[in-house]
């Protein structure tokens, strides 16, 4: 395959210009065009009521994304998890991009919580397969693209560790989408408890296997980027707090924050806490990548998964000398090899069954029949035993009163 | 026939000293005072008792290390310590309870607690109705629980309803809002608010309770802090300098969170609470209330058991042990072999083990057997 290979593709040799021919520019005509055509991303929250999804959203993205959750939603007990997604057009500095959240109210809330991911993976995948009907058809040329590009999974701040639901939640995602935890309403942990909390999930993550999604660099880039990278890998899991106030601060200025009697605690307040860093990953510097990841990566294993499953085979007539007939024939015998095994085993199986059955059957018949006897033994003698009294009592000539008879009144005897 | 008469004294005799004797005598027989700690991991129980006795005598058990497994069941984890301040000596007993509400499914995670409650209850009434019992029977029986609630707007959670309605059963039960700084003032309110809400709609009855006894000044008390539940407390034995003075509390970046300064938080309220003002109170509701009402149903039950075999001579006795073992289930038999007595062989057993909860039929056994010693 490899002679084939290098026989096919061009010998390539490096030239220097000699004049100017000018497709440096290419880079800016791509440019125009994508702002012209706008760009989308679309995310995915997951976490507990009361954890700071909505208050989050809105403050990444400085709209309010979601309205206020205050007296409309108390009270409900919803069953399951619910899947419910808001589209949002922002425009800046000319570029435009549509934002689309998912929310997954419901998650974690109830006393049994199994399988509480399960429509989430499933919202995951539709979109996966949407997008792969899309390109499987014949006209192609509008293909929308809403798969999710980044899942945030919002982590409660206890400062001891990962819990069982974060751990199993992450471990059956992971594979699917870009996972970014994230620690919410961190004004609960000091800096020491902080670091200790994330070494913690770090930890945890690394022991179960669980793929977070990384910044990554290559070495060639600019020395700044890399240290802003590292920077940024080091704080993962981030630890934000979010807030839709802006607060006057003592000195005058004003800063969107949470008020305390103790403080003031300011968002973008890099001291405070990593909620710009989030916000830069996410939107600034990463958001091509997270795009890039979930369709070359994430979705391309699940296009495979799905083919194979739908029926399609690897074609190897690329790769070998391949003979299709004799190739079904040896897969038709193989099969039917193994359904006639199956079917002995599940005979002997079925017959060794009804065979204990049955021992088991007289047994106990015969226990029945045992016990039977004894009971009427007991029986006969109790009413013998009787009988004898009858015949005792009959011959005494004083009657019997009740104060023969000893009997206790309560506990106490008083007698 | 005695007559009551109210009788004012003109000179000092002074009996009035009845107080520091009850006090005297009540700290030679040893005060025990046992509390259950209830909330997820996390919630901040370990810190707030350490904070409350000034001590770090908890040691918390939440999961630390990756490799550990996360528990499976709700424990109970006992701490006893002896606590003397002045001449006052207090035997403090602290469950805590690792693994409750820790793992995906929830369901029945209350069953260990109530349990346990059951059993200490258990536990002292069979010290109590023993013919010959101790002086000073051992006072096991958990006092007053501790629910930690998590600080989010939701007001109470299913979990919480559920776990609490059970618990408020059995116990005297504090709901506290723990790491409360992570409230603003008007959240804080808010939250307190949807709780008492969510509390009042479920009937779920905490602790303080209305007493037709108390005189008007504990009414008030009570009033007071039921105005103030649930508590928002925030948690540290740390000590940090501010201004000169040394205080209790939190440091972060943007300001110094002081435990005892009544606008952060609740936590001196809590503590006068629990320590200074009800504990006398929470032992004794615990006695007269939850205990009072499980032994009449013990007791009653016993009596009920009595009642079903009047006549119950050795004979029979030893008959109805042979009657159990093989388990008569034909009381047609009998009807026709019955003699004009017609003494009831007692293949009725008031003991119908399979149709009783495992618990109450423990306690059953116990206390039959405890009798019939």
């Amino acid at each position: 395959m490899t002679e084939a290979a290098t026989r096919q593709a061009p010998k390539v040799a490096k030239k220097k210009l000699q004049g100017y021919v000018g497709f440096a520019n290419y880079p800016n005509q791509v440019h125009r065009r994508s702002v012209k055509k706008g760009f989308n991303f679309t995310l995915m929250v997951v976490g507990e009521a009361g954890i700071g999804k909505s208050t989050l959203i809105n403050t990444l993205f400085n709209t309010r994304v979601f309205p206020d959750k205050d007296e409309s939603t108390i009270g409900e007990t919803r069953r399951g998890v619910e899947i419910s997604s808001m589209s949002a057009e922002i425009q800046e500095n000319g570029v435009r991009l549509r934002l689309t959240v998912v929310d997954t109210p419901g998650f974690g809330d109830s006393i049994n919580n199994d399988d509480c991911w399960q429509p989430i993976l499933e919202n995951i995948e539709s979109r996966f397969d949407a997008y792969l009907t899309q390109e499987n058809r014949v006209n192609r040329s509008k293909i929308s693209d809403n798969r999710i590009h980044a899942l945030i999974y919002l982590i409660k701040p206890t400062g001891h560790a990962l819990r069982a639901i974060d751990i199993e939640f992450m471990k059956r995602m992971h594979t699917k989408v870009n996972l970014i935890p994230v620690i919410t309403k961190s004004d609960t942990l000091t800096q020491d408890e902080l670091v200790g909390f994330k070494s913690r999930i770090i930890a945890d993550i690394n022991y179960h296997g669980i793929q977070i999604f990384k910044p990554q660099w290559e070495s060639f880039e600019d020395p700044e980027v890399i240290n802003e990278n590292k920077d940024m890998l080091s704080k993962i899991p981030f630890a934000v707090i979010g807030s839709d106030k802006i607060i006057e601060k003592p000195d005058g200025n004003r800063v969107r924050g949470r008020l305390y009697p103790w403080g003031i605690i300011e968002v973008e307040n890099e001291k405070h806490n990593d909620f710009i860093k989030l916000r830069k990953m996410l939107v600034c510097t990463h958001m091509e990548e997270l795009k890039d990841v979930t369709d070359s990566i994430l979705y391309e294993n699940h296009r495979s998964q799905k083919l194979v499953t739908m029926g399609h085979e690897q074609d190897n007539t690329v790769f070998r000398e391949y003979n299709p007939t004799a190739q079904m024939e040896e897969e038709r015998s193989v099969h039917e090899a193994r359904m006639s095994k199956m079917e002995s085993e599940m005979t002997a199986v079925f017959q060794q069954k009804v065979q204990e059955k049955e021992s088991k059957l007289k047994q106990s018949e015969e226990e029945l029949y045992a016990r039977h006897k004894e009971m009427k033994q007991v029986l006969e003698k109790q009413r013998q035993e009787l009988e004898e009294k009858k015949k005792r009592l009959d011959s005494q000539t004083r009657p019997i009163t009740p104060l023969d008879k000893k009997q206790k009144k309560g506990l106490f005897n008083l007698s | 026939m005695s007559k009551q008469q109210s009788v004012k004294l003109t000179d000092y005799v002074g009996f009035d000293t009845i107080a520091a004797q009850i006090g005297k005598k009540i700290f030679k027989k040893g005060l025990n005072f046992n509390i259950m700690l209830v909330g997820e991991s996390g919630s901040g129980k370990t810190t707030l008792v350490n904070t409350i006795f000034s001590k770090n005598f908890l040691e918390s058990s939440g999961r630390k290390q990756a490799a550990e497994k996360s528990r499976k069941t709700t424990e109970i984890l006992i701490t006893t310590s002896v606590l003397t301040e002045s001449n006052a000596k207090v035997r403090l007993t602290v469950i805590d309870t690792p693994g409750f509400g820790e793992q995906i499914n929830n369901e029945n995670c209350w069953v260990p607690l109530v349990k346990y409650i059951k059993d200490q209850h258990v536990a002292y009434l069979e010290n109590e109705i023993k013919p010959e019992r101790e002086r000073v029977i051992p006072d096991t029986r958990v006092h007053v629980c501790l629910y930690f609630l998590n600080s989010g707007y939701r007001g109470l959670r299913q979990i919480d309803i559920e776990v609490l309605k059970r618990l408020c059963e059995v116990v005297n039960v504090v709901p506290v809002l723990s790491k409360a700084d992570t409230l603003t003032v008007d959240e804080k309110m808010k939250v307190k608010e949807k709780v008492r809400e969510a509390i009042e709609l479920h009937r779920i009855n905490i602790y303080p309770q209305p007493n037709p006894q108390d005189d008007q000044a504990e009414i008030e008390l009570n009033n007071k802090v039921k105005k103030v539940m649930p508590f928002a407390v925030v948690g540290s034995n740390l000590t940090y300098e501010e201004d000169g003075e040394i205080i209790k509390g939190r440091k972060n970046p943007w300001g110094i969170i002081n435990i005892e300064n009544k606008d952060h938080c609740d936590f001196v309220l809590m503590r006068d609470f629990l320590l200074r003002t009800h504990l006398i109170d929470l032992v004794e509701v615990t006695s007269y209330k939850y205990y009072e009402s499980f032994r009449t149903e013990q007791l009653q039950h016993i009596r009920d058991m009595r009642g079903a075999q009047p006549a119950q001579t050795t004979q029979q006795a030893q008959q109805t042990q042979q009657a159990q073992q093989v388990q008569p289930t034909q009381p047609t038999q009998q009807a026709q072999s019955a003699n004009p007595f017609s003494i009831a062989i007692p293949a009725q057993q008031a003991k119908s083990p399979s149709f009783t909860k495992p618990s109450v039929q423990s306690s059953r056994k116990y206390i039959s057997n405890a009798l019939s010693k």
